[in-house]
């Protein structure tokens, strides 16, 4: 017999291989011709638009609908593209919810925005698909620059600074780039190996190099790359993991939601990768909801994120946390860990009830246990390198254009102070520092 | 419920729906189609005379303009008159009269600019027990280029001689189906009422290159590469068509004339809208085309539901009723002043009112950090453009100004008497009077 939903324990298999395809099969398919067409025309075509505003990167989508409506998609991607290269990973993984699609004129008024999110996979899509790139490099400057991490932040950085004239190596710790496009994000919203697909098709703007498995701290320091390079941008991310500061986080069957997810994202047969019978993610992010999701998606039979503040107070956006419900995830909210359970592994979490009403989270004095075999914590990341940079709030400090405390060295994405800590956000920083990067190394900035 | 029968030059329909003559009536299985489908009347599709008849392409006929989701909105047509030998659709449109005794099937004719060739097929039609006859002088290609429809449509002098050959040879009511591809209708419509024409019907297509095959540089439709204008139909011909009902309607030449109006009507409101202007009934193609015969379904409900919300009680309460309100734009009311006004509590803040105003108009719409439109009176000329493109309905209205109050933009005190531009002092025509 083969397991089951119901079968006790971490194991794989838990469903069928048809199944898990399905489950994990792309989350908003994408648009035919047709749909794009209906889509765009609900566009008012606003004048300074509101979804531009909200848009972390700027992206001039009425002109990006206006141009799909007449049948021109590839000027569409190319206008997409020019604000965020990683446009097409934007288009799958944005909470347009809260971004664009939150201000949308018809959201306003109807409650029904534009598919500005589909849009964009749309029109970025159908240029990816032709493997065409848009954009072409500026005479060489003869400068060099350093970029660590192949994030969302590195990779735009590194494609700005290159269309600009300038040698860019990309550093990064991992086997792959991509950074959480690659390892982060669940796995329905980026299907088919799309993240990859996007960093090959980004480099044939040409001179960028990128180097793997070289981390920061450890094969290269911030010191040798100042030497060797004009300019040097971080991108690192944020590689630890809060502890949970809950009695008995040791046991077996407790872990970091990020690695699961990572696993996940690598598994060549998720089939084979194991996941638990009951499920507790502790958290109220995105991750939290990628990390439960996921595991019902592969069969766990009963899973629980436990936030400890209340609905209103969630990091997870509202699409999210339906997605999650819809899915059968139950949100356990103002349940905050008190110990894990087990003689050896989990077998289950006790909570504290909090109240949280007015912001202030306090105890009601309430226990209760909830049945687990593998619990996830997805209690927020931290900066495992700050590489002797001024840190502030537990993030590189930057200004405006991503400068650091030291000169010469730039950073942005989630690594980096200021932002939400979103894709969006992070090609937005990457974008701007290279920005002011090549200002500053043509002599053309302050 | 309100009563829609029509009576149109004498011909009876249990309602003023028809179908023109197009491809739709083209033979008898298409209408009995529309008759159980509930049309008032049918024009049978043009007859041309005795002999081998005309052929079509083999390629595509129509060339379309879409409106979102393809909404169709304008459909041409490169189709001649039929090209089903003249005996045949003689026997068909006798046995469909035979038996739908009770709709109205007028037929239509082309044939040559000859006496000799009229009076030829008007008695074999007749035979046929048709209600009545409509003269194509409409169709813009194809038969135009042999010395018939439009051609004949173009030249007031032949619709009357052509007009008058067929009311000295039959007992029909003639209906004289008028080419907008001319400059003033109001000569044609002339033309047909000396000839003795008991009605004018408007209008047929217009001369049309719907769209160009920009990989081929071929218009469309195309055929083997080349193209040819066709007629132009559908929701987006309405507007011309009304207005050239309504110079006929105005005019005093032919004021009374009865008109049966044609050109994209697709709904009841198009159909009452037509009537209002002094159609005494209606022929519809393209919306039939576009979504098959049921729509007349809609067209009766909604005409009657509109006409008992009004309290018309029959079709001829409200014919005509919207004909002394079009006039020449001397005569409109100078000083009548009206102000654009956004409803703040509508309004979704999409900012294309103050584009339309501040890039394309007068500058008279102010727009706050927040997105908040608001009308500037001093600047305002009432356009409207802002209705026009403000995508929610209501949203921005014209409020007219009483009597007494000021124009900010003008700082003219508002009169309650009418003043047009006869006597404007800016008119240099205005002779002063003693």
């Amino acid at each position: 017999m083969g397991n089951s939903p119901h079968t006790d324990g971490i194991v794989a298999g838990r469903i069928s291989a048809d199944a898990v395809a399905d489950n994990f099969s792309d989350l908003h398919p994408p648009l035919d011709d047709h749909e794009a067409l209906v889509a765009a025309d609900r566009c008012y075509f606003c004048y300074d638009a509101p979804c531009q505003t909200a848009c972390p990167t700027s992206i001039d989508i009425p002109l990006f609908i206006r141009q799909i409506a007449t049948g021109t998609a590839e000027s569409a991607a190319r206008t997409i593209f020019e604000q965020n290269i990683l446009g097409g990973m934007c288009a799958r993984v944005c909470p347009t919810e809260t971004l664009c699609e939150e201000v949308c004129v018809r959201e306003v008024a109807e409650g029904k925005p534009v598919l500005i999110g589909q849009l964009q996979r749309y029109a970025t899509d159908k240029v990816m698909a032709e493997d065409k790139h848009p954009f072409t490099r500026a005479a060489p400057t003869g400068k060099a620059v350093a970029v660590v991490g192949a994030g969302p932040a590195g990779l735009s950085a590194a494609h700005r600074l290159a269309m600009l004239g300038h040698d860019v190596v990309i550093y990064d710790a991992r086997p792959k780039g991509g950074g959480l496009n690659e390892y982060g994000i669940a796995a329905y919203k980026s299907v088919e190996g799309f993240a990859q697909a996007e960093v090959d098709w980004l480099l044939q703007i040409g001179g960028i190099e990128i180097r793997y498995e070289q981390k920061l701290g450890e094969s290269i320091t911030l010191e040798t790359l100042q030497e060797r390079y004009d300019a040097v941008f971080l991108g690192v991310g944020l590689g630890g993991v809060n502890a949970l500061r809950a009695e008995g986080e040791d046991k077996e069957g407790v872990r970091d939601a990020v690695d699961f997810i990572a696993e996940l994202r690598q598994a060549d047969d998720l089939t084979k990768l194991p996941v638990g019978r009951r499920v507790i993610v502790i958290g109220g992010g995105m991750t939290a909801i990628d990390a439960a999701v996921q595991s019902k998606l592969l069969g766990a039979q009963e899973v629980t994120v436990a936030y400890r503040r209340d609905k209103s107070a969630m990091g997870a956006s509202e699409f999210e946390q339906v997605l999650a419900t819809s899915h059968g995830v139950r949100i356990e909210f103002n349940a905050q860990p008190v110990r894990v359970v087990g003689n050896g592994k989990v077998t289950a979490v006790e909570f504290a009830r909090t109240t949280s009403a007015g912001g202030e989270l306090a105890p009601t004095g309430e226990t209760f246990e909830i049945p687990a075999d593998q619990v996830f914590k997805a209690i927020g990341q931290t900066l495992t390198t700050d590489a002797g940079l001024t840190v502030e709030r537990g993030k590189i400090a930057v200004n405006e254009t991503g400068r650091t405390s030291v000169s010469g060295v730039w950073a942005g994405g989630d690594c980096a102070s200021g932002g939400d800590d979103l894709t969006v956000t992070a090609v937005a920083e990457g974008r701007d520092a290279a920005m002011d990067i090549h200002a500053t190394l043509t002599g053309e900035g302050a | 419920m309100a009563d829609l029968r029509s009576e149109f030059v004498g011909i009876k329909s249990p309602n003023p729906f028809w179908l023109a003559s197009a491809p739709p009536t083209d033979k008898e299985y298409n209408v009995r189609r529309a008759y159980e489908a509930g049309w008032g009347g049918v024009v049978w599709k043009t007859l041309g005379e005795e002999g081998p008849p005309v052929v079509n392409v083999n390629g595509p006929r129509y060339g379309a303009i879409f409106g979102a989701d393809r909404r169709l909105l304008g459909l041409n047509n490169i189709e001649l008159i039929t090209d089903r030998p003249l005996q045949q659709n003689l026997r068909e449109i006798k046995a469909v009269k035979r038996d739908y005794p009770d709709r109205a099937l007028v037929v239509s004719l082309m044939v040559p600019c000859e006496e000799e060739a009229w009076k030829a097929i008007l008695p074999v039609v007749e035979e046929t027990g048709a209600d009545g006859i409509e003269l194509n002088f409409g169709c813009p290609h194809g038969m135009a280029e042999r010395g018939m429809g439009s051609a004949v449509g173009q030249v007031p002098e032949y619709i009357e001689m052509v007009t008058r050959w067929c009311k000295q040879n039959t007992r029909m009511p003639v209906i004289v189906k008028l080419t907008p591809n001319i400059t003033d209708v109001r000569y044609p419509a002339q033309a047909a009422k000396r000839g003795g024409a008991d009605a004018v019907s408007l209008i047929n297509t217009i001369n049309s290159i719907t769209s160009v095959n920009l990989d081929s540089f071929a218009p469309e439709p195309t055929i083997d590469g080349k193209g040819s204008h066709g007629g132009y139909c559908g929701p987006a011909v309405k507007p011309i068509a009304m207005n050239m009902v309504a110079e006929i309607a105005r005019s005093p030449e032919t004021a009374g004339l009865p008109m049966s109006g044609i050109g994209g009507i697709t709904t009841w409101r198009d159909a009452a809208e037509f009537m209002s202007l002094g159609c005494g009934n209606v022929q519809v193609c393209t919306a039939a085309m576009t979504y098959g015969f049921k729509v007349v379904q809609e067209m009766i409900s909604g005409l009657g539901q509109w006409m008992d919300e009004k309290g018309h009680n029959s079709i001829d309460d409200f014919v005509g009723r919207a004909v002394p309100n079009v006039r020449d734009w001397q005569h409109l009311n100078l000083n009548h002043v009206t102000k654009a006004r956004i409803s703040q509590d509508d309004c979704i803040k999409c900012g294309r009112c103050y584009a339309a105003c501040e890039d394309t108009s007068h500058q008279a719409i102010s727009m706050s950090a927040d997105r908040v439109f608001e009308v500037m009176d001093d600047e305002c000329v009432a356009c409207n453009l802002c209705v026009n493109v403000c995508p929610v309905e209501g949203c921005i209205t014209m409020e007219t100004l009483e009597p007494g109050m000021v124009d900010e933009r003008t700082g003219q005190v508002v009169s309650g008497e009418h003043g047009d531009w006869t006597t404007h002092p800016n008119n240099p025509s205005v002779v002063a009077a003693e």
